[in-house]
């Protein structure tokens, strides 16, 4: 008993100097001002926590190169790791919106979990840049002047993929990937890309995420005899199936094709199997233009990673926010204007030049790639200066 | 879908199923045996998986992988029982569950310390690199086989320990009333050690022969641990039959779940093991 006492007693004291502590502290902080709170909201484990690395670096980067702060405010970052879980995502995004009452809110790969940060900052008003999702209602029915999207969305990688395939007479064609919104978004895209081009698909197999045993699903379409194949997987999947494919002798028989989240990131991990993959993207490394070759090799220094895409979107974020805040002299809250300023914004991207459209994604240029000799390498423009549908926004 | 390509499913079912086992068997053998609650075990089978990258990436060479990946699991297993898990056998589950949950968390983060959090892979031997063609556009990687057989062996190999040596029948004995076998002047200590090891060695051997034909990620583990838990309740806890029979019956559920109603493919295992459940509640081969 004794020893319950003197414990309680040093916890209580360690707490009464805590307090203490804080209150010597209070008048410190108060003196500075104020800094402006951003919240990060980003897979930092499981299979997309490489994705949520780079983004985070890469839009530091572009932050630190015009002087590390924004609109003349020092920032204090609140980083919180989504885990890729959308049955978390709306306390989450509460936490750091009403809890934490970060003035933006940038976050996240997983569409699912992006999909109720939009809910959320509908709700509370707040400020959300979305650094990869492509989740089409973010800019599409639930589209709002306080949500911006640096990235994609997935209609439209996946439209450009089947104006190609079109183009080239598929008639037969097979889709294949999870079950989820961006799997169906994907395929939708492709499919209209498809038709636009002259093709046709006539089998769509969905498996349940994130199931990756594909065996039997790679002998169902040995049974279907396609003309090709098209696919929407990322990260993990993405290696997983790429080689399945291969070692099934799939490869070389049958055309695959994907938005370049199929290599990116993960080409290595694929190795010898993702030899020849055609997909399309809105970059890829070997880009000419002097901005990507800056950025290339300053990230390699600062990170001592190589971009890919994800990096180069997050890089994008940082220079969204630079522009943004530079134009509101750091004041997030004069929303009108801010906004207004994000809208205007013309981004020098290592992807090229773009803009925002109505619904405020990207209007850019998409990309044929192909892998060769273990790298992406460009090939063609698939589809030049391409907006989303955006459908059911009301900004449009 | 005609008959050839019915068979091929076939196959990709019981190899599926019997990689599954492999996990599934150490992981019922700590349950049964030892009553522990396991959740750990998942995070052998990635320990095995990040060994055979890091090994086959510093050597090249898959056999080192196997040879030196399993006995170094085996160690790590034989220290997680000395210092920890052995503290826990007379506790309920509830303790366990605790313990071994935050094994997991140090597993993941030591995990993500040495590799970081991208994506790799593990190239397949090349002596087993082949393929065998089954139609004019499909073919069968040797390695799979390869693994099957595997699996095989190390299923006969576990039934005639178990079955018959003297070893197994402590093992057996241990399973059914711990206190007994103890008095009788069996060292149940390093019999539940032994056995804690061997069947976090088990997980590695599966994480480190399935690296060639998967990726491997941060959480590689915690994907594979529900379904082995599920192999374990089917088969009944403690039972290596049943954790055989069950995972070929979860293998082939989940290969003709996803073709024939792709629809239902995610629930289709699970509603297998309601119903076997209803039907026996303690598993297919467990005591009730």
């Amino acid at each position: 008993m004794t020893q319950t006492k003197l414990s309680r007693r040093a916890v209580l004291g360690g707490a009464a100097a805590a307090a203490a502590i804080g209150t010597l502290n209070a008048p410190f902080v108060l003196a500075q001002p104020a800094r402006l709170k951003i919240g990060l909201m980003l897979p930092y484990s499981g299979t997309f926590a490489a994705l949520g690395n780079n983004i985070t670096d890469a839009m530091l980067l572009a932050i630190n190169e015009k002087g590390g702060k924004l609109g003349g405010r020092e920032v204090q970052w609140v980083r919180l790791d989504d885990e890729s879980e959308p049955s978390k995502a709306a306390a989450n995004a509460n936490k750091l919106i009403v809890g934490e009452k970060v003035d933006i809110l940038v976050g996240t790969v997983h569409s699912g979990v992006a999909a109720a940060m939009v809910q959320v900052a509908r709700e509370e008003n707040a400020t959300l840049i979305i650094p990869n999702a492509g989740v089409g209602a973010a800019t599409g029915a639930l589209c709002a002047p306080n949500i911006f999207r640096t990235s994609f969305s997935n209609w439209q990688p996946a439209y450009a993929m089947g104006k190609v395939a079109g183009e080239r007479r598929h008639q037969n064609v097979v889709t294949i990937t999870w079950k989820y919104a961006a799997g169906e978004e994907s395929v939708q895209g492709f499919k209209d890309g498809l038709a636009a081009g002259g093709g046709k698909v006539s089998k769509e197999i969905w498996i349940p995420f994130p199931n990756d045993e594909f065996q039997a699903h790679l002998t169902e379409i040995a049974s279907l005899r396609p003309d090709a194949v098209y696919t929407f997987y990322a990260g993990g999947g993405a290696v997983k199936f790429v080689k399945d494919w291969d070692a099934a002798g799939l490869k070389g028989r049958v055309p695959l094709y994907g938005p370049g989240f199929l290599t990116d990131g993960v080409l290595r991990a694929q190795g010898a199997a993702a030899e020849g993959l055609e997909t399309t993207l809105h970059y890829v490394e070997d880009l000419p233009n002097p901005v990507n070759q800056r950025f290339k090799a300053d990230f390699k220094k600062t990170t001592n990673r190589d971009v890919d895409v994800y990096a180069v979107q997050g890089y994008d974020t940082g220079q969204l926010l630079v522009q943004g805040l530079e134009a509101v002299k750091g004041n997030a809250g004069a929303k009108r204007e801010f906004y207004a300023a994000m809208k205007a914004a013309k981004i020098d991207s290592p992807r090229g030049p773009w803009t925002f459209s109505k619904s405020q994604n990207p209007v850019q240029d998409f990309y044929l790639r192909k892998v060769v000799n273990g790298e992406n390498k460009y090939q063609s423009v698939a589809v030049k200066g391409l907006d989303d549908p955006s459908t059911g926004c009301r900004m449009a | 879908m005609d008959w050839l390509f019915f068979l091929i499913q076939v196959l990709n079912g019981v190899q599926y199923g019997l990689l599954l086992f492999l996990i599934a068997s150490g992981l019922t053998l700590v349950f049964g045996i030892l009553q522990v609650i396991n959740l750990a075990h998942g995070s052998f089978y990635m320990v095995g998986a990040y060994l055979a990258f890091w090994l086959v990436s510093r050597t090249g060479n898959f056999a080192i992988a196997v040879a030196a990946g399993v006995p170094l699991a085996v160690l790590l297993g034989y220290l997680v029982e000395k210092l920890m898990i052995r503290f826990l056998y007379e506790r309920d589950h509830l303790t366990q569950v605790l313990l071994t949950y935050g094994l997991i968390l140090i597993f993941n983060e030591a995990q993500r310390l040495l590799f970081g959090s991208d994506v790799h892979g593990v190239p397949t031997p090349a002596i087993f690199t082949a393929a065998i063609p089954l139609t004019d556009n499909l073919q069968y990687p040797v390695y799979r086989i390869v693994v099957s057989v595997v699996c095989l062996v190390i299923v006969a190999a576990m039934a005639a320990v178990i079955q018959k040596t003297r070893l197994g029948m402590y093992i057996r004995a241990g399973s059914t009333n711990r206190e007994m076998v103890q008095l009788l002047g069996v060292d149940m200590r390093r019999l539940s050690t032994l056995v804690f090891a061997a069947g976090a060695g088990l997980a590695a051997l599966a994480g480190i022969i399935s690296a060639p034909l998967s990726s491997i990620y941060p959480g590689i583990g915690e994907n594979i641990l529900i379904v082995c838990f599920v192999i374990v309740v089917i088969g009944g806890i403690g039972s290596i039959k049943g954790a055989f029979i069950a995972a070929l019956l979860v293998g082939l559920a989940d290969t003709f779940g996803k073709v024939l109603m792709p629809e239902f493919a995610s629930v289709a295992v699970y509603a297998m093991m309601a119903m076997i459940l209803l039907w026996r509640p303690q598993g297919l081969f467990g005591r009730a």
